[in-house]
């Protein structure tokens, strides 16, 4: 198997015992990465320092170090997690050039556990898109159709993982920016619990729903690298206060009455009626459903449930998230960092109009948004209401984990589309979103899954949505999936 | 309820963001159209329901984490200014504010 192909816990194995060094993979990821510019998935490729990083824990491992099962395997950041000797920019033209003085609480915690990372790769603006066209530095490429777009807002990381052009890669979600770029790119990621991992470092977008996540190409390798990034920061006032977690062994640990045929027998998945609306994709409706099937055969059993205020969860998040932004951008002011217009005439044309040149067209419009419903006399009737809804939502979730242990559905209404094809109406991107601002609201966890092919061969994503902190248990069902298929192991045409 | 060319260059001056007259205009076009999407909200009845600001609300007690009162950091001016646009003498510098 060429060295592209392994994932990270094959990686993991071969580095151990040392059937292959971290500086042999790092270099043939590298001529890759290289051969591969074309896909836009990279914004910045550290390739002397990881080569240094890599021959230092060669060097360690040879010495007869312990090391442990991330040591050496090559991986990279979304370019929303500052770093600091590598310019961040999350994808802004405001933070082009910005050098942090410190790494994310996310990007030290995998360096400290050995992964060697690579570079920064490309992201919607501010991670505010599903498609990755929103970044200043150029859209990246779907490897399953370079016509087509690779899902966003982490659409650099999905793609250079789809592309073997790493094993794994750091994202973030704020309302599905982990999973929907999973989904368009035949590659498997979580979104943890709100609170599971540190925002300390992520360029806040809108800090009541934003958390770091893996995308890698499947559950185990999810696993290993959520174990690593994970756990309390006291850097990050939201975050969980709860021991470090092994997701793997949690992944790994067998159900109560589980036999190796049926896995996941006693295991109850809830398919919410308004994740199956009449506009569903037939396509997506179809690949989702024989993967149930597939869950069923495993041992699963399957049982409605009603999500009601589904459709309700695109205004409310499109309130909640553009008021926080425009709230956290506020910050960007010409002086301290960033973008400074070059002409102005006093102190406020420079704020106008450093933010004007600065800042992309659809981080403008939530800005307008986040301004409007914050505004006085308009608080109560928007950003008041979202929130109030937002509890309702998270109730009603509370109501199905009664019924069931996990819910499943859908990532997106169809599979990935074509570059532009959604240029003219920014309302139209808003309401593709549907199946993952539910949980993103309520502060889930999230996972997608690759289940099979639609229209054009695209890659479609099985959604599995969690109680809080049942990341395990999540991991464990998409694990049992994998075990039994292999359309997480599929590789696009060309990136063999 | 629509909102109207004044309402967008009024917003636009609470975010600080100049917007030219064609920038405008499909702004106005687009947050119109947006709206849209949000008045289905307001038909809900959510009278004594509590909102739900940071979403581990929902299952435990949010509680604001106090930390000790003694200095974590290192002086790191000189790194902390490396991305400013102007400064001087460690300062940041900005246009005239006082005559």
């Amino acid at each position: 198997m060429p060295l592209h192909q392994a994932g990270v816990a094959a990686l993991g194995r071969a580095l151990a015992t040392r059937q292959v060094s971290s500086t042999e993979v790092v270099s043939h990821l590298l001529g890759r990465i290289e051969a591969q510019r074309a896909l836009g998935a990279f914004l910045q490729i550290d390739a002397a320092r990881a080569l240094n990083t890599a021959r230092s824990i060669d060097e360690r491992r040879a010495s007869g170090q312990a090391l442990g099962p991330l040591a050496g395997v090559p991986i990279a950041h979304k370019d929303i997690f500052v770093t600091q000797g590598v310019p961040s920019t999350a994808g802004s033209k405001m933070l082009a050039g910005y050098q942090s003085p410190f790494d994310a609480t996310v990007v030290a915690r995998l360096a400290h556990a050995g992964c060697v990372s690579l570079g920064k790769l490309n992201c919607d603006e501010f991670a505010m898109g599903s498609s990755n066209e929103n970044s200043a530095f150029g859209p990246v490429r779907n490897p399953w159709d370079t016509a087509r777009v690779p899902g966003g807002s982490s659409g650099g990381s999905a793609a250079a993982v789809a592309a073997r052009l790493l094993p794994a890669a750091t994202g973030t979600d704020t309302g599905g920016s982990i999973r929907q770029p999973a989904s368009f790119s035949g590659i498997t990621g979580i979104k943890p619990t709100y609170g599971v991992c540190s925002r300390w470092g992520m360029v806040a977008f809108a800090s009541s729903l934003d958390q770091a996540g893996p995308l890698a190409r499947s559950a185990e390798d999810c696993a290993l690298l959520l174990s690593a990034m994970s756990g309390f920061d006291e850097r990050d006032a939201t975050s969980a206060e709860r021991p470090p977690q092994d997701f793997h062994a949690q992944m790994l640990a067998a159900r109560a009455g589980a036999s190796p045929g049926t896995p996941l027998a006693g295991l109850h998945i809830g398919l919410p009626r308004e994740f199956f609306p009449a506009a569903l994709a037939a396509d997506v409706n179809g690949t989702v459903r024989a993967a149930l099937a597939e869950f069923e055969k495993l041992g699963a059993t399957l049982i409605d449930v009603s999500l009601p205020r589904t459709e309700l969860s695109i205004p409310v998040y499109y309130i909640i998230a553009p008021a926080e932004a425009s709230s956290n951008l506020a910050r960007f002011d010409g002086v301290r960092y960033g973008h400074r217009a070059a002409k102005y005439s006093d102190l406020l044309d420079m704020y106008m109009k450093s933010r004007a040149e600065g800042f992309g067209a659809e981080v403008k419009r939530r800005i307008m948004i986040g301004t409007y419903v914050l505004s006085h006399g308009y608080y109560d009737a928007y950003y008041l209401q979202a929130q109030k809804l937002r509890r309702m939502i998270a109730d009603d979730f509370q109501q199905c984990f009664g019924q069931c242990d996990l819910i499943a559905g859908p990532v997106a209404p169809t599979v990935a589309w074509k570059l532009g094809a959604q240029d003219d109406d920014p309302v139209k991107a808003y309401l593709a979103d549907i199946f993952t601002l539910p949980a993103s609201l309520a502060g889930l966890p999230g996972m997608s899954v690759p289940a099979g092919f639609g229209a054009g061969g695209m890659p479609v994503g099985l959604q599995l949505i969690g109680n809080y902190f049942t990341e395990g248990q999540l991991l464990h069902a998409a694990h049992a999936f994998q075990q039994a298929t292999d359309f997480h192991a599929r590789t696009p045409r060309g990136f063999e | 309820m629509a909102l109207t060319p004044a309402d967008v260059s009024r917003i636009a001056h609470l975010a600080r963001l100049e917007l030219d007259p064609a920038e405008s205009a499909a702004m106005l076009v687009q947050l119109n159209g947006f709206f849209r999407i949000v008045e289905q909200m307001s038909a809900v009845d959510t009278r004594g329901v509590e909102p739900l600001y940071t979403p581990l609300a929902a299952v435990q007690a949010a509680e604001l984490r106090l930390r000790e009162d003694r200095v974590t950091e290192s002086d790191e001016r000189s790194r902390n200014q490396a991305s400013a646009p102007s400064v001087d003498d460690g300062l940041f510098l900005v246009p005239r504010v006082i005559e």
